[in-house]
């Protein structure tokens, strides 16, 4: 069974090694050096971070070994973090962030949660104390392996030079396979000033895990069975479509089942939205359609989704009329918030694949007739008024309608947590894969700068647009810094209410209008912008938003756009806390 | 509602620093009280066990162990009902000597508990014994009368009645090596 699995494994890697990084192995080097060399034999290209003392040995090296791996100096380890973790959405690839101990280490540790639980494959690498202070309360020692625990899927101190490159190989493997996750290093600058004989050989397995489990064909016949035989199916889909790289087998079975497909906030993209299998998001903010119809379905089917709360609302009566088939990678997921009837457990692409050709062709279109009415019902209450609004102040929906046409939906949208957040998800146009990034399940305000910043430097020639509300941007704005240092062609959106919106919006609803702390008073952000030497520009009325927006996807250069939106909108349609899905509120 | 229940989990893992606050970190962060946890070697070589005791739901049971399962240095995790295992605890109480002397009611306990000596001096005597924890919760009560001076009680340590489907896990083993 193992082998298999990891045959697999290895399959599905494909990892890119360009012969020219490749190094002959020199006899004796420092544990930094080695670092250096591990992550240059693990294709790593850029890798974020910030200097400090126990880590100045690595920065030492990373200096020498210029031109062969590119580090980012960050403004705050936060923003490295993150940076990583949009480097690792956008391409799949492990991202990489390099810390010092101590403050720099726990400055991490916001990024290493949020790619935890938004299962983003990432290698953080602290310095730390040497070993003879551990425990001492050295200067700027700190338990990080004990602060990283429980946010980590691995983490590791290392106080020897000979044991880098296998853990460190370990890390990339374990970041990387079955259920991606953070993984967090920790190395005491003596082991990274002691000489060794160095030699590196990539992970291949480890005994005690099983990345991708063994697909249970009999699980799968029963799942089929269920399938075909629903005459109401729903498919919920999340991340899993993407991270196991399943869209094409995915895309093959809602197109031969004919079966209406829904998706969380972190699955969208993974088929375009104009698809028409595909009938919107699930969830707190999600569309009316999917959201009612989920306890209506006869059958619901998740694919490489956990039930979040936010997507469920009131676990009691969540399709409780419903068989429910979870096809999942992590065992741990299985019957965890909703109780399955057939649980296919295995990578989504391999457990995709072998269920197509058990699906019986359908079209359900009276079905699909269900989710177009309760469409209707949503633009003419909800999304008309957002997508082309009579009133005299700005929507964020409108805004996000004009970068669709301008970016054609082939730009990756990377929002920040709030309101903007629902509104981009609900509203961006996405043809290609990977191209919402989020933060999903930590909801962690000041993602999106510099998870923006790392999605265009791992794929420069993507168009990358950060929307982000005025709270969240001022969580993270000093990574402007980095933008201007690197000079990244990103464009920055700042739909500006002056209010952090969502809170606000709970506070109308649920608060009696009590705006306790949610008011901001904004700097002006150009004057910002300018200071970094980023062109800008503030729109404050409708005749200038067409016109502004094509200014800056247009732009070889970074460019940040503020839009002053009306300040007290909320976002419909809504689940409210401890409602059911089918209780959605459209105003 | 359903109701809680007694459940001691085994826990096969690698011998590495810090395994210890992963799994306990699982326990803690849904605010579950561990009875009792004992780590020590296991019958494969190299390989640690945990035994934990825990009074939860079967339903938290069951996640609990999925979450302990998925941890990368998790061999294999179980849980067991208190039918479903052979189980022992151990205790040791320190006594005052005068009273081994005295009482005459002491050396009868000892005897009937099936307890054992394990040392006398001019002050104190160490009475020791391993048993279901219903004896040792006996044991302490019978003491308790005559004054200890101190106590100390062990993890429970179990085997199950039914074979642990571990040779799978065995043959992945063999694999690497």
């Amino acid at each position: 069974m193992k082998k298999a699995a990891l045959k697999k494994d290895l399959h599905n890697k494909k990892v890119s090694q360009p012969k020219k990084n490749r190094l002959k192995p020199k006899v004796r080097i420092s544990g930094s050096e080695a670092i250096v060399r591990c992550l240059i034999e693990e294709g790593v290209d850029i890798l974020y971070g910030y200097p400090g003392g126990a880590i100045m040995p690595v920065y030492d090296e990373l200096y020498k070994y210029q031109g062969k791996i590119h580090h980012v100096l960050t403004r705050h380890e936060q923003g490295a973090t993150h940076a990583a973790q949009g480097y690792a959405r956008i391409s799949g690839r492990v991202g990489v962030a390099l810390a010092t101990s101590g403050p720099g280490a726990t400055n991490l540790i916001t990024g290493i949660a949020d790619a935890q639980i938004d299962s983003t494959p990432l290698v953080c690498i602290t310095g730390q104390v040497a070993s003879h202070l551990l425990g001492s309360d050295a200067f700027q020692e700190t338990d990080i392996v004990g602060i990283s625990t429980p946010v980590t899927k691995w983490n590791h101190q290392v106080t020897r030079a000979a044991d880098i490159p296998e853990v460190l190989a370990k890390a990339f493997y374990i970041a990387k396979s079955g259920r991606p996750g953070p993984v967090l290093i920790d190395i005491t600058k003596d082991a990274q000033f002691e000489e060794f004989d160095f030699s590196y050989e990539k992970c291949r397995g480890i005994r005690s895990y099983t990345p991708i489990p063994e697909v249970d064909e009999q699980a799968l016949a029963k799942a089929a069975e269920l399938i075909n035989k629903a005459k109401k199916p729903l498919i919920v889909w999340g991340q899993g479509v993407i991270l196991g790289k399943a869209e094409e087998e995915f895309k093959k079975v809602i197109e031969k089942t004919g079966i209406p497909a829904a998706w969380t906030i972190l699955g969208a993209s993974a088929i375009p939205t104009s698809h028409p299998l595909n009938v919107g998001m699930v969830g707190m903010h999600g569309n009316y359609g999917p959201n009612v119809l989920t306890n209506d379905c006869d059958v619901l089917i998740a694919i490489g989704m956990r039930f979040d709360d936010r997507v469920t609302g009131n676990l009691a009566s969540y399709a409780k009329q419903a068989k429910v088939i979870h096809f999942e990678i992590d065992p741990a997921e299985v019957d965890k918030n909703v109780k399955t009837d057939v649980a296919v457990i295995g990578d989504a692409k391999e457990s995709l694949a072998k269920l197509l050709p058990l699906l019986a062709e359908n079209a359900h279109t009276e079905w699909h007739q269900r989710f177009k009415d309760l469409y209707k019902i949503e633009y003419e209450k909800v999304i008309d008024a957002d997508l082309n609004p009579t009133k005299s102040g700005l929507t964020m929906g409108e805004v996000l309608k004009e970068i669709n046409i301008c970016s054609k939906g082939d730009a990756a949208i990377v929002s920040d947590v709030g309101q903007h957040q629902m509104v981009a998800c609900r509203y961006a146009q996405f043809t290609t894969t990977k191209s919402n990034i989020t933060s999903g399940g930590l909801g962690t305000m000041g993602f999106a700068l510099p998870a923006a910043i790392g999605a265009k430097m791992a794929e420069p020639d993507r168009e990358v647009v950060a929307i982000i509300g005025d709270g969240g941007y001022q969580m993270t704005i000093q990574e402007l810094g980095t933008i201007f240092q690197q000079k990244v062609p990103l464009k920055i959106v700042v739909l500006n209410n002056e209010f952090l919106g969502m809170v606000r919006q709970w506070q109308q609803l649920f608060f009696d209008k009590r705006y306790g702390s949610t008011e901001m008073t904004n700097p002006d952000f150009i004057k910002i912008a300018e200071g970094y030497s980023i062109e800008a520009v503030r729109v404050k009325e409708r005749a200038e938003l067409k016109n502004a927006v094509e200014k800056m996807m247009t732009s070889k250069n970074a460019f940040f756009l503020e839009v002053c939106v009306e300040r007290e909108d909320n976002v419909f349609p809504m689940i409210p806390t401890g409602a059911s899905v089918s209780e959605i509120r459209l105003d | 509602m359903e109701g809680t229940n007694q459940y001691t989990v085994s826990v096969y893992t690698e011998n590495n620093i810090g395994l210890l606050n992963r799994i306990s970190a699982i326990f803690q962060r849904r605010h579950i009280n561990i009875q009792s946890i004992n780590s020590s070697i296991s019958e494969i070589q190299g390989v640690s066990r945990f035994t934990i005791v825990v009074n939860v739901t079967e339903t938290q049971i069951k996640k609990i162990v999925g979450q302990i399962a998925k941890q990368v240095e998790v061999i294999k995790a179980f849980y067991h009902t208190e039918d479903e295992i052979i189980y022992q605890e151990s205790c040791i109480f320190k006594i005052n000597s005068e009273l081994l002397f005295e009482e005459r009611q002491i050396q009868n306990i000892v005897k009937d508990s099936h307890a054992r000596i394990v040392t006398v001096n001019k002050e104190f005597f160490v009475v020791e014994k391993s048993g279901r924890k219903e004896e040792i919760d006996q044991l302490f009560e019978d003491f308790k009368a005559f004054g200890i001076m101190q106590f100390s009680r062990s993890g429970r340590i179990a085997v199950t009645k039914d074979k642990l489907k571990i040779s799978k896990l065995l043959k992945a083993f063999n694999q690497y090596e």
